[in-house]
């Protein structure tokens, strides 16, 4: 049941991510292009999804396990930070250059495109250089 | 016909938020693709974040398939910009600790302050990247 909930999970965020139009960065480039020929609709992917998860999250965490494993792995950092500031910022800056962010670049790869490929491997370039340079500090 | 361009957001939207629901009901997971990106490379538990990237293209596959939807164009983003861009984002996300699903929708559903802060930081800075380039430089993709 475990693998089968993961990939059906997973189905699911695809089967929305693609729906909605998020795989394609043209048209997320233009929902965040608000002074240009704006496309305001894609807000309407994470108004839909913020609908089903502000519903049901509080539900959900009342359990005292999820339904198949032994604990909740709710984030417990609750500091508004410059972490957190500057690394939501550049991801921003990082969105807005190409129109990815990670699942649309994802899925995206299903298309078989070149400029996907290179996206996404120097998005996992950018995740290891985040990951030294938290080693280097605490080394 | 008019209102399509509205109802696939919305509904593509419904949709991948059962899909994060239904992770955090079964698995106690959050649905936040950064982070489960970076731990199928880095672990632990790497087996379950594999299995959900599957299902992430697959689920992309099927609604391709199923709704008969012709896929979207190619980025025309220079080579210098997707490196850049792909960076910023593995770099800002892991940072940041989270993306669009995991502080957007995952956070904000948690109503956990933090992640509100943090979707309207990218969100604005991702819209005044786009008006600097666009507009400002007159580049970009």
């Amino acid at each position: 049941m475990k693998t089968w909930s993961a990939i059906f999970a997973g189905m699911l965020f695809g089967l929305g991510l693609t729906l909605s139009g998020m795989s394609d960065p043209l048209k997320v480039l233009g929902f965040l292009d608000v002074s240009g020929e704006w496309i305001p609709a894609l807000a309407l992917v994470m108004g839909g999804a913020l609908i089903v998860s502000l519903a049901t999250t509080p539900w959900v965490l009342k359990h005292t396990a999820p339904r198949f494993a032994s604990q909740f792995y709710v984030p417990t950092i609750r500091a508004i930070d410059k972490r957190l500031a500057i690394g939501a910022m550049l991801f921003g800056i990082g969105w807005g250059l190409s129109g990815y962010c990670p699942g649309p670049a994802l899925v995206s790869l299903l298309y078989g495109y070149e400029s996907t490929m290179i996206f996404c491997l120097a998005m996992f370039a950018g995740m290891l250089m985040e990951a030294a340079l938290k080693r280097s500090k605490i080394a | 016909m008019s209102a399509l361009p509205f109802l696939l957001p919305l509904g593509g939207g419904l949709i991948l938020g059962l899909g994060a629901l239904w992770l955090l009901y079964s698995l106690g997971r959050i649905a936040g693709i950064s982070g489960i990106a970076w731990g199928a490379l880095a672990g632990p538990d790497r087996d379950w974040r594999w299995l959900f990237l599957a299902g992430l293209l697959g689920g992309g596959a099927v609604t391709h398939w199923l709704f008969k939807m012709p896929l979207p164009a190619e980025s025309t983003a220079s080579l210098g910009l997707l490196i850049s861009s792909g960076l910023l984002v593995g770099f800002g996300t892991r940072f940041g600790g989270g993306c669009t699903s995991g502080h957007g929708v995952c956070g904000m559903g948690r109503r956990s302050p933090r992640s509100v802060i943090a979707t309207l930081i990218f969100m604005m800075s991702g819209m005044l990247t786009v008006y600097v380039v666009r507009h400002l430089l007159g580049g970009g993709a």
